[in-house]
């Protein structure tokens, strides 16, 4: 025995490359909920009327605010709230239907949560990516408590015969205080249900002073109690009557393909059932299956047991040259050359020739893998033109969509149960496993279940991308920033989508290079070319990370050059209180946000920079060994700054005793939330900083599990993470929280370093760079 | 046939007597509540108990476990109510909650072995259960509740 203890969707992307235009249409069908109010009116799929403006209406299928699509009440007074979006831990599945609740006078804890299955032209966009949900839903899910709460109210006046602005609901009641008479949601429910949904000019949304849930925090997710059973169904939860259990030998190198296997060892593995062949789809192609061979199985561990005993051969393909040490070189010979003038403002080259001093940093940041702790994982039953699915999406629509089109069904035909993600970071917005599972079921007419293996998830991800990033900053003799030229060379996530790509993105020049906010006089960004080898895909922050660890290294180095504090040098940078002119770029994408909605304020920035400064004790005195690093970043529209104390031993180990971060997301919903996203958000950042590193030889990636894909674990977690919400201002449009806590995380914590010790680190990540 | 004995129920077995305990468990017994990470001993989300002790079951093999014990998170308590269940409950700890099941074994066991774990025995009984969500500020909080009730 062992016993062992101690060891977007598309985000943004859908516009430029999306061909095929998926047809809205209403679906009228009832949500299969007993009881009450709903289900029997038309679906009305309206603009969100919005005291700000944002980008949901832009996103695939735009944002449904219909009472009768999201609210139930049963006669017992239970009110059902669907869930549209997708969990994978950051509280989604309570928030949003918690703002419905909020704005309906429902008592939360008569509320139950059901989880909605893909279908966008229902319910509206569901991609759980970039950090959207908040940001895009907390003024339609108010519109749709309010309705409900209206219809509500409008049923009660009409059975006591009075005014309608004489009665008033509160808390899971409707009351008529003249005549002290009272009726609960569920005796109004068949009622209210005929009502018409009111116009959504006319919605009256309650005044946040009276608000019972939002903005308090006080309100536990509600799959808590069945995680800590062991009763909470993840996609790997799922068992059908009949089911299979499948794993893949998928081609080694991305391109690869299948050129012969012998089974007959396999096959003698107790408990296997059959060895096939999976179709693949060349490379590249969205995220179409890589093919390979598939044993399946009466349970998971004959199915790799069996794989284990296959004999395989690959044809690599173009890509079984790509090796990450020789790719290194390249990224970084192209960034000292010119590339793609993105953003140009004044004249750098002439600036930089005048300039006192020039500094430059280069940075170089490797590939990253996902590693959910679920490793991705899908059930298919398809049978004749239907396929059902149970799966752990972040894109439960675009898996609909994804699996229609591999099967050559109608997409009416597909139903997506989405069930709890064990993690997702981006990777499971990429359905390929799903419709692995589709492909077996068809094939074999049962319900199959793909499992991913770990190895399988670290070899055939689509991984975080691999970026050089070089910084020139001009300084004059008085030691002000007059020039700034940024070039960023990265395969981009586009490579994934279309053969050639060789450019970033919008949407990834967007991530913290063309939106750069210091406050200089001549500033170019360019973009150098560069091809890519593997799947390119979206990791928590994305293109963030590499460019705010570029941009805030390089004002610790700035600090160091002109003997300046590091944070009063940051402040200098961003300058004065202004909005962003961000006229010189074409495509300023800014997360999909109208900049009238979301500009770059950089009073914002300033005061999360403060914040963190002031309540994170910035210029403490810390012991010998120790050293504080600061960092600021604006992302998903929310701005974001850490200061990062870490101590450094004699022989160069590295832990990190505090770490403080002040956030700036607007309005918000559940601080404890944000709270819980921010503690992770260090340890991320901290894992990625000191141990992320996908590399390749020959084609393969070099990794394939925790033990040489460490991240963080509870012995090297910082001691104390410590969250500063910055209270909103009014009408301040919320933003996002998932995400942008981890960008200015690695920075913070390598000028910290340089702060301890002196040295400076400009590679991903740390590794054994410090020791001694 | 072997016997094999969770959360005091016997269940029999003639299949391959190295499968894993943590498929056996999952796929053939339906107890789903233990998670598969890594398959190699390396994350922790498979722990269950076996005879009281912190197991993996990913790299257990059922014919290891004849004659024993195996508790599953399942099995923990009837209800649900253990202490270091309900102390994960008011530190809200879990983010996915993936994980959970075996941190929460893995704890079970620690103040099992250890009603009053020191912050550096708590950091290194739990540094083989990886959160990938990074809750380990609130599962040391969780277990220090659980342990002293404060």
């Amino acid at each position: 025995m062992n016993i062992i203890t101690n060891p977007d969707k598309l985000r943004g992307f859908e516009k430029h490359v999306k061909v095929e235009k998926v047809s809205r249409r209403a679906i009228l069908k009832s949500l299969g909920i007993a009881g009450g109010l709903v289900l029997a009116a038309p679906v009305t799929s309206r603009q969100a009327f919005a005291a700000y403006q944002t980008g949901a209406g832009k996103m695939p299928h735009g944002t449904v605010v219909d009472p009768h699509i999201f609210v139930a009440i049963a006669p017992d007074g239970t009110v059902t709230i669907l869930a549209h979006r997708s969990e994978m831990g950051t509280g989604v599945r309570t928030s949003l239907p918690l703002i419905v609740a909020e704005e309906m006078e429902a008592d939360w804890s008569r509320v139950k949560v059901q989880q909605a299955p893909g279908n966008e032209a229902k319910y509206g966009n569901q991609d759980t990516d970039g950090s959207r949900s908040t940001r895009h839903y907390l003024l339609p899910m108010r519109q749709i408590g309010a309705s409900a709460r209206a219809m509500l109210e409008a049923a009660a006046a009409k059975r006591w015969n009075v005014a309608v602005s004489e009665v008033k609901a509160v808390n899971h009641e409707v009351v008529h205080s003249a005549s002290s008479r009272r009726l609960g949601f569920g005796d109004l429910a068949a009622d209210a249900a005929k009502e018409s949904v009111p116009a959504i000019e006319t919605l009256k949304l309650k005044d946040p002073k009276n608000f019972r849930y939002l903005g308090k925090g006080e309100v536990s997710i509600v799959d808590l109690r069945d995680i800590t059973m062991g009763a909470a169904h993840y996609g790997i939860d799922t068992r059908l009557p009949g089911m299979k259990y499948a794993v893949i030998a998928r081609p080694p190198v991305t391109g690869g393909k299948l050129v012969s296997f012998d089974s007959s060892d396999a096959m003698k593995v107790s408990g296997v059932e059959k060895v096939m062949e999976i179709k693949g789809w060349p490379w590249p192609s969205k995220f179409q299956p890589l093919g390979g061979v598939a044993v399946i199985a009466r349970n998971t561990g004959a199915a790799i047991k069996g794989r284990d005993a296959l004999k395989v051969v690959w044809d690599d393909g173009d890509n079984g040259k790509y090796d990450s040490v020789t790719y290194r070189t390249e990224l970084e010979e192209a960034a000292r050359k010119p590339g793609l003038v993105v953003r140009k403002e004044g004249d750098v080259d002439a600036a930089l020739k005048r300039a006192d001093k020039v500094v430059v940093g280069e940075y170089y940041l490797p590939h990253l893998a996902h590693v959910s702790m679920e490793p991705p994982v899908a059930v298919a039953n398809v049978t004749g033109d239907k396929a059902e699915i149970w799966a752990p999406v972040q894109s439960p629509g675009g898996t609909r969509e994804d699996v229609a089109k591999t099967l050559g069904i109608p997409e009416d035909n597909v139903t997506v149960n989405v069930t709890l993600l064990g993690g997702g970071f981006g990777r499971k917005s990429k359905c390929d496993y799903a419709l692995e599972a589709a492909l077996l079921s068809k094939e074999l007419g049962v319900p199959v279940k793909v499992q991913w293996t770990r190895e399988d998830d670290v070899r055939h991800d689509f991984l975080h991308t691999v970026s050089a990033e070089r910084i020139e900053a001009g300084l004059d003799k008085n030691g002000k920033v007059i020039a700034w030229r940024h070039r960023s060379v990265a395969p981009t996530i586009a490579s994934t989508f279309a053969a050639g790509a060789v450019h970033a993105a919008p949407f990834e020049l967007g991530m913290g290079l063309i939106d750069m906010p210091f406050e200089i006089a001549n500033i170019q960004c360019e973009n150098p070319e560069a091809a890519a080898h593997t799947r390119i895909g979206w990791f928590r922050s994305v293109s963030n990370i590499p460019r705010a660890f570029a941009v805030q290294s390089m004002v610790g180095e700035l600090a160091h050059a002109t003997n300046r504090d590091q944070k009063d040098m940051l402040l200098e940078l961003i300058g004065s209180p202004r909005i962003v002119n961000l006229s010189s770029v074409k495509d300023p994408w800014n997360y999909g946000e109208p900049y009238d909605s979301y500009p770059i304020d950089t009073a914002r920035l300033r005061k999360v920079v403060e914040e963190v400064a002031d309540k994170g004790g910035w210029g403490r005195s810390v012991p010998k060994g120790h050293g504080l690093g600061i960092a600021v970043h604006r992302s998903f529209v929310s701005y974001i700054a850490t200061i990062v104390e870490v101590s450094v031993d004699d022989k160069g180990k590295l832990s990190v005793p505090r770490v403080d971060t002040a956030i700036d997301c607007g309005t918000y919903v559940n601080p404890e939330r944000i709270q819980s996203q921010i503690e992770g958000a260090a340890i991320m950042g901290l894992s990625l900083a000191k141990y992320g590193e996908i590399s390749f030889k020959d084609g393969k990636v070099q990794q394939g599990n925790f033990d040489d894909f460490p991240v963080i674990r509870i012995d090297e977690a910082p001691l104390v993470t410590n969250v500063y919400i910055i209270e909103p201002g009014p009408e301040t449009p919320p933003s996002g929280v998932g995400e942008p806590g981890v960008p200015p995380f690695a920075p913070a914590l390598i000028n910290a370093i340089f702060a301890a010790t002196g040295k400076r680190i400009r590679a991903l990540p740390i590794g054994k760079q410090l020791e001694i | 046939m072997i016997k094999v004995k969770i959360n005091g129920q016997e269940h029999g077995w003639d299949g391959d007597p190295d499968l894993p305990l943590l498929w056996f468990l999952r796929d053939e017994v339906g107890l789903t509540g233990t998670k598969f990470g890594c398959g190699q001993a390396l994350c922790g989300a498979c722990t269950v108990m076996v005879d009281k002790q912190a197991v993996r079951s990913c790299i257990t093999s059922v014919s290891d476990v004849v004659d024993r014990e195996v508790v599953t998170i399942e099995g923990l308590h009837p209800t649900g109510d253990h202490s270091v269940q309900k102390a994960w409950r008011q530190t809200n700890v879990p983010q996915c909650g993936y994980c959970q099941s075996g941190q929460i074994m893995q704890a079970a066991a620690l103040l099992t072995e250890n009603p009053k774990p020191s912050h550096d025995q708590i950091r290194e009984a739990m540094s083989g259960n990886i959160c990938r969500c990074g809750c380990y500020q609130r599962i040391e909080n969780a277990i220090h509740l659980a342990s002293t009730g404060v």
